[in-house]
């Protein structure tokens, strides 16, 4: 599954970044590798893009770029 | 004698020093160079480039000068602002960097410092926002820290200038000793293996152009396309790096960006671990998590910021701007018959006395009393960004400004254009991509500002007396449309090509710092005075000379004798397929490049000798129809000489300036022209 299909509150462990060149380029530096816990905290009032909770601070990224993220969900 | 001439001067060479400061966005880099710098600062744009450069001098520190560089994440090669960062660093030769980090967040600050120390230049690290770290009951040790990653690290709250002077006195200290950052090597494993590999084998060739080898061979590990090209490496090289990387893939079966940003943030991890001490979050971190339940909740965000828009408008173009505007105003309009009377008294000639008064007080003039209006809308501005409120904003609007290519980043610069184009323009400073910046700067003029509402006023009650508030909806609602027709075109052409990414930091809720604030609303005033002011100057006094001379540079007496009437009568014929080519039309478009409300008054000038009031005037002058088609050409073509001003500053070239007047004009004169010939078929 991917970042996308997390529900808000949920929290996931990632398993592989996909996408390239500046956007896999800009989610690695900014926290999103592989084995990171990521929370998704918030869904914007439009329905895009999405907030997540990840190395204790907060990140905004579009749906589009999550549905590359594959993580595996951490069970509640 | 001579001697200690030249001694004198080597102690003055000794003196000068030049520090980079170097940051995450949100981390208090902003702060913290106002606190070194005080107002001695001066900003400008890296060469090339429409990424600002702020530089300016320590307090108390003669010579020594900081150059506040963009905030970044990491020294990758995909933004301008990160490609001049790097090209500072390498051949601008700082003497020593510091790296603020903000301490509350500090393992992603990190990735960048860890970045930073291969470049092999003096640093230091300063840990801001410490106090939140120990109000919380974390913490975080310094000199752990310090050993680890073998560079000084200096605890401060810029927003409380605790630590400052300290963290001047180490930084200039480390400078001066040359001090290095004691440890390279953060990396085990493969990726070890093969950044030293690849040292090994570009290390002359680094050397040669002046790059540290250690950060070629990182980059080169990377697959940083920039550097294989500054290093000029041969087709062997190039393949043996490729086998060196693509062991390394396979050795840690992940490709090679994600091999190196995940061997950074393991060493980060593991360095926390030993050296930081969290039990909760930050009371603010807490308290952001609360706001935000509020401000980005799924009904009320909209309602709310629409609020808060509508309430800093209110008090800017109504309230408090609109106070001291007519303060202004009024002082101007004292000074400017003070001296009137002045110039009378001392008998110099009437058109002297008419080139001060008309041309340029009231050229000037009417500009000048913009300023407590841009100082006003300032004020807010910096209060939303620096409390953290603009991240909302463009996390809430992102997916609209989507469509046309462009983030939720854009939305505020836009919407203070309904106000006035200059200081929305000024406003896209806080834009970090150059792109959207540029794209941003040429849609905001479409948004109507509101020097053109004087001219709707008149024209509607002279024609649409029934209908007046549609047919302004029509003309906003046209403006906006054009904008987005215009992003659309633009997305697929000149600004074709991948958008920066938007993957953005929301950063905690904090109070903005008043001297922030301050100086902020201070760099945008004089900004608008030294930039704006020569043009306007220039502009006031060649209208002038253009209104009251004629060709054979004779005063006239009649306004429709002078050179601009020539010109209106010249350039008139252009709006005949627009439906209206009288010369007092295209006269008085002309005068409207000095500031839109100018359209009204020329026309008031013009034809009040024949016909009583302007209104008559108008109405002998245009049909309804072609009235709308003035209306819409001129909601749409090239906004005043102010916002030229900053147009040319803010994209880098009076060409571009010269090219984005050119494309709006010839847009208005379209869209008029479809206007006019559809409406007559109807009429």
């Amino acid at each position: 599954m991917t970042l996308k299909d997390l529900n808000i509150g949920q929290s996931g462990i990632i398993k592989t970044v996909g996408g390239e060149g500046a956007l896999r380029r800009r989610l690695l530096d900014m926290g999103l590798t592989p084995k990171t816990k990521v929370l998704v905290r918030k869904i914007a009032p439009f329905g895009d893009p999405i907030e997540l909770s990840l190395r204790g601070y907060e990140l905004s990224i579009r749906l589009e770029d999550a549905k590359k993220i594959e993580v595996e969900e951490i069970p509640e | 004698m001579k001697l200690k001439k030249y001694q004198n001067r080597d102690d003055e060479m000794e003196n000068k020093m030049t520090l980079g400061l170097i940051g995450n966005q949100n981390c208090g880099k902003t702060t913290l160079f106002n606190a070194l710098t005080g107002s001695n600062q001066h900003v400008g744009n890296f060469p090339g480039v429409t990424v600002e450069k702020k530089e300016g001098e320590i307090k108390k520190q003669k010579g020594i000068t900081v150059v506040d560089l963009p905030g970044i994440y990491s020294l990758s090669p995909y933004t301008s602002e990160e490609v001049v960062t790097r090209d500072f660093l390498i051949h601008g030769k700082p003497d020593a960097v510091i790296n603020i980090v903000d301490a509350t967040n500090i393992e992603r600050n990190l990735y960048l410092t860890l970045q930073v120390i291969e470049l092999k230049i003096p640093m230091v690290l300063a840990l801001n926002m410490m106090d939140e770290v120990e109000a919380s009951g974390n913490y975080i040790d310094i000199l752990k820290l310090e050993n680890e990653l073998g560079i000084p690290a200096i605890p401060i709250s810029a927003s409380k200038n605790d630590g400052i002077q300290e963290l001047v006195d180490r930084t200039i200290r480390t400078a001066r000793e040359k001090r290095l950052p004691a440890r390279l090597d953060f990396c085990s494993g493969a990726v070890h293996r093969a950044i030293h590999t690849v040292a090994h084998l570009v290390e002359e060739k680094a050397q040669a152009v002046d790059i540290p080898v250690r950060f070629a061979a990182t980059k080169l590990v990377e697959g940083d396309e920039p550097m294989i090209q500054t290093l000029n490496l041969s087709e062997t090289e190039l393949d043996i790096i490729g086998h060196i990387t693509d062991d390394m893939e396979k050795n840690l079966d992940t490709d090679r960006e994600a091999a190196m940003a995940d061997m950074r943030y393991q060493y980060i991890q593991n360095l926390c671990e030993k050296t930081v001490v969290k039990h909760n979050e930050t009371k603010e971190q807490q308290r952001s998590v609360k706001i935000d339940n509020v401000l980005t909740h799924k009904f009320l965000a909209l309602p709310i910021f629409l609020g808060v828009m509508l309430t800093v408008f209110w008090l800017t173009f109504g309230v408090i701007g609109r106070f001291f505007s007519d303060i202004l105003s009024n002082a101007i309009d004292g000074l400017s018959m003070l001296v009137s009377d002045m110039l009378s008294a001392a008998d110099v000639s009437v058109w002297i006395r008419s080139l001060v008064i008309d041309g340029i007080f009231a050229g000037v003039g009417s500009v000048l009393s913009f300023l407590p209006t841009i100082i006003v809308l300032f004020y807010f501005l910096s209060m939303l960004e620096d409390s953290g409120y603009m991240a909302r904003v463009a996390f809430v609007m992102d997916k609209l400004l989507r469509k046309i290519g462009l983030s939720g980043r854009s939305f505020v610069p836009m919407l203070i254009g309904f106000g006035c184009s200059v200081p929305a323009i000024l406003a896209t400073r806080t834009l970090s991509s150059e792109r959207d910046r540029k794209m941003t700067i040429l849609l905001t003029p479409f948004m109507s500002c509101s020097a053109k509402l004087p001219v709707y006023a008149v024209f509607t009650a002279a024609f649409f007396p029934k209908n007046g508030a549609i047919v302004m909806m029509i003309l906003y609602v046209t403006g906006m449309l054009v904008g987005i027709l215009s992003g659309l075109l633009f997305k697929n052409t000149i600004f074709k090509g991948k958008p920066v990414p938007f993957v953005m930091e929301l950063p905690a809720y904090r109070m903005p710092s008043g001297r922030s604030v301050v100086l902020h609303m201070w760099d945008k005033a004089k900004d608008f005075m030294q930039r704006a002011f020569t043009i306007i100057f220039l502009a006031s006094i060649v209208i002038w000379v253009l209104q009251n001379f004629d060709i054979r540079f004779n005063i006239v007496e009649n306004n429709a004798n002078s050179m601009l009437a020539g010109i209106g009568r010249i350039i008139a014929p252009v709006f005949g397929p627009l439906g209206f080519s009288d010369w007092k039309a295209a006269t008085a478009l002309v005068t409207g490049l000095t500031a839109k409300e100018a359209v009204i008054s020329t026309f008031a000038v013009l034809t009040t000798v024949e016909s009583g009031s302007v209104a008559t005037a108008l109405t002998q002058m245009f049909s309804p129809l072609t009235a709308f088609s003035f209306l819409i050409f001129t909601l749409l073509y090239m906004p005043c000489v102010a916002t030229l001003a900053v147009m040319k500053r803010e994209l880098g070239s009076m060409k571009s300036a010269a090219l984005a007047m050119l494309y709006q004009t010839g847009v208005a004169w379209i869209t008029a022209f479809v206007v006019y010939n559809i409406g007559r078929i109807f009429i």
